[in-house]
């Protein structure tokens, strides 16, 4: 039920509409359940809806923590 | 995010798990309540490898189409094929789920009217602007995450004062039932896997109960291999510490608060009510309907689902057994012969993240004897 | 199961049963127990019969016409044969507007051009309306015997190797029947495999077309009749961006869609390097890939199996109904 997926704000409009670009392709989007979203803002995108912004500082350190993990891996 | 898929990172990690899990007093096992984890441990793969490294993995209540009792599945039925000149909109595997009125996909429509599959509920909102003169009813199903979308288009078109456009709800509410599982006793839990995209909208709090009253750990998770290896390491660590708390180990999409806005837009859209839920049966304020404010747009008692009504279900199908991860699939005597994908019985074998359609097709897979 | 059932038409297990309980013990007939979608007739001909129903009748890449004149066209090739000749019976709505079907005819003489075949002889009928989905089309096809598949020659360590991405022509119609909010430029790969042909010489043992039920469902049907387990590698196989999105936002998963221009083949371990370069020459195969192999390490004789990215291992069954987009 959370089939949710990361997608980049390509473009968004004071009513809250917008769209979304996901692997090149555009989905409509609905932003009013985060009004704090900006163009460029990566969020979580669920049944057409932004739920909410996520944190490109915690994004890296995500990314660092599995790449440390998968060099630990290999040693 | 393939780095979240790397091999390496994965064999470190369960590495990391199986380490831990020897240190514990006897092999855990882990509940999720999400039908998307369920699907993403199949679909990668990992229940087998978690089970290799001393977990085993069992699913609760956590799939919108399956929890949901036929009588409300019936309801939209109802709509589709006695009102003329209608359009009823669903989600994909809604459709599919087998009631003594057949499934929305094979129920014969009235004159005029139609079934219309949308991926998201402003597209049924659309189609309601588009032509005011024809009826359009939601089949609107789904936990929190769901929920704000559907609360946002039940304002929106009583702000746009849209007669033609209702809603049958079918929402559903995950702490409540996580308390119904534990209140059951039916089965032991070492620890739960909490779904991420739910906490997106309620954060962390709602969860916390289930740490201090019940003393068993928990981890919000995200949906890559990574995300749910990470969660599971975390509960370990958490028992080995006698510490049980609710972890967040899905930081880069969700924060504790959750979203208020989201929430607020529910409340104002929305109350609790006593639901019944297929399997688990009543639960206290579990579900959620519309605000007296809201009725007009409640089509879910014009067409008979008070949703109080249990039972219903096909012969012999366990699927709420299964749901409240007493048997698994394989328990069910109907799984895998009188039941099955294309012969379904119950929603568990239809919907994509029903138990029991994920385990027959993504069975375990057995080492060539040599 | 007493009405006939839309599932029936997925093409999974029901089919199967109901070709198995219906259509064999009817005719009784060796040739058409075999149930193969193409057959070698005695004198060096090949025959093969396939009918369209698609809906709607145009999306992006294509149209029911081309669809009928490359499916037909494809089915001869991968059973060993040129295709040289076709018929094409229509079944047209009362209705149906003119200028569609001229459309339809055009696509059918371009592809049929394109694939070097004649359309030779056909029928047309007309139904009331509300009797037909617009447009139905029968073709059965007639080609030049060059080779035969050989299952019997596949031996542990077998190749297998896929001639590019999957899934583009089901997410296309799927988008085209209502788009989901979804804007994308997927296109139809729908297109004649002749490119394929020359592979027979060159060792190919077994090949068949990506169609209705997907990569798994070929695969598995392979694997039933082969003495040892078949194991494919996720990471290997081609996606295009477009169904990779899709595919993730709609819940849809690829290995079950539908091409209508892409084949699977089986070449022993010592011929897959050259047959795979050989593909690629072609604009058609540029994505082609080895993506799996015949194997004993792992699994059981009959199974398809699945190395996911992450390093895990399950089992793929066979497609046994509609796939519907998800969201929960």
């Amino acid at each position: 039920m959370c089939l949710a997926v990361p997608a980049k704000i390509v473009e968004l409009d004071e009513s809250g509409q917008g769209t979304v670009s996901y692997l090149g392709s555009e989905v409509r989007a609905n932003f009013t359940l985060v009004p704090q979203a900006r163009p460029g803002d990566w969020v979580i995108i669920h049944a057409g809806f932004a739920i909410s912004v996520m944190d490109a500082e915690e994004a890296r350190e995500t990314l660092l923590l599995f790449k440390e993990l998968a060099a630990a891996s290999r040693r | 995010m393939k780095e979240l898929r790397d091999p390496a990172a994965i064999r470190k990690l369960l590495g990391d798990i199986e380490e831990r899990a020897k240190r514990l007093a006897r092999a855990p096992r882990l509940m999720e309540v999400c039908g998307t984890h369920t699907m993403a441990l199949f679909k990668h793969g990992l229940t087998p490898l978690l089970a290799e490294a001393g977990v085993e993995m069992v699913s609760g209540p956590g799939c919108p189409v399956c929890i949901t009792p036929n009588a409300i599945h019936e309801a939209a039925i109802a709509a589709l094929t006695g009102t003329e000149g209608l359009t009823l909109a669903a989600f994909g595997d809604m459709t599919r789920v087998p009631t003594r009125k057949g499934s929305l996909q094979t129920a014969v429509p009235a004159r005029g009217s139609r079934l219309k599959l949308v991926y998201s509920p402003e597209e049924a909102l659309d189609e309601a602007r588009r032509d005011p003169a024809r009826d359009v009813v939601f089949f609107g199903a789904g936990f929190e995450t769901t929920i704000p979308a559907i609360a946002y288009t039940a304002k929106r078109a009583a702000g746009e004062g849209l007669k033609n456009f209702s809603v049958i709800p079918a929402l559903w509410l995950v702490p409540p039932a996580l308390k119904a599982v534990l209140d059951a006793g039916e089965i032991a839990v070492d620890g739960f896997i909490y779904p991420g995209h739910v906490s997106a909208v309620i954060g962390a709090a709602p969860y916390e109960f289930v740490a201090r009253d019940y003393g068993i750990p928990g981890a919000i998770a995200g949906f890559e291999p990574g995300d749910i290896l990470l969660a599971v390491r975390s509960v370990l660590d958490q028992s080995i510490a006698g510490r049980p708390e609710v972890a967040l180990e899905y930081t880069r999409a969700i924060s504790r608060q959750g979203n208020a806005v989201a929430r607020k837009l529910m409340d104002e859209v929305l109350e609790p009510f006593d639901a019944v839920w297929r399997g688990l049966g009543k639960i206290p304020k579990s579900g959620l309907t519309f605000r007296p404010e809201y009725a007009a747009l409640d089509a879910g008692r014009r067409f008979g689902a008070p949703g109080n009504e249990t039972g219903l279900d096909l012969a012999g199908c366990r699927c709420g057994d299964v749901l409240r991860g007493v048997i698994r699939p394989e328990g069910c005597k109907l799984f895998g012969k009188a039941c099955l994908p294309d012969s379904p019985l119950g929603p568990c074998m239809v919907s994509y993240e029903g138990s029991c359609l994920i385990h027959f097709k993504y069975g375990p897979v057995r080492r060539a004897r040599k | 199961m007493s009405k006939i059932s839309l599932e029936l038409g997925s093409g999974g297990r029901l089919m199967r049963d109901f070709l198995a309980k219906t259509i064999v013990p009817a005719f009784a007939d060796p040739m058409l127990g075999e149930l193969a979608d193409a057959v070698h007739l005695p004198g060096g001909i090949a025959f093969t019969t396939d009918s369209y129903v698609v809906d709607p009748l145009v999306f992006p890449g294509g149209d029911i016409g081309r669809l009928a004149v490359n499916g037909t066209v494809n089915d001869l090739v991968v059973a060993g044969s040129e295709p040289r000749f076709l018929s094409l019976a229509l079944i047209l709505e009362e209705g149906l507007e003119t200028g569609v079907l001229e459309r339809v005819i055009r696509s059918i003489r371009d592809a049929a051009r394109a694939a070097n075949v004649r359309v030779v002889t056909g029928d047309t009928k007309v139904v009331r309306r509300g009797q037909g989905d617009k447009v139905y089309i029968n073709t059965a096809g007639v080609g030049r015997s060059v080779a035969k598949p050989r299952l019997g020659r596949i031996r542990r360590g077998g190749k297998l190797i896929l001639t590019g991405t999957l899934g583009d022509h089901s997410l296309a119609v799927m988008l085209a029947r209502g788009d989901f909010g979804l804007r994308s430029n997927v296109r139809s790969d729908c297109a004649p495999l002749l490119f394929l042909l020359p592979l027979w010489k060159a060792g190919a043992l077994w090949m068949r077309d990506v169609t209705r039920g997907g990569l798994a469902t070929i695969l598995s049907e392979l694997a039933e009749r082969l003495p040892y387990p078949v194991v494919i590698d996720e990471d290997k196989i081609p996606l295009s961006r477009p169904v990779r999105a899709a595919s993730e936002l709609l819940g849809i998963d690829p290995l079950y869609m539908a091409c209508e221009g892409k084949a699977v083949i089986v070449a022993p371990a010592a011929k897959a390097a050259e047959i795979l370069r050989r593909i690629r020459r072609h604009p058609l195969g540029r994505r082609a890939a080895v993506i799996g192999e015949v194997q004993d390490r792992v699994g059981r004789p009959g199974e398809l199996l699945l190395r996911t990215g992450a390093g895990g291992l399950r089992l793929l069954e066979p497609l046994t109904s509609e796939l519907l987009p998800r969201i929960c």
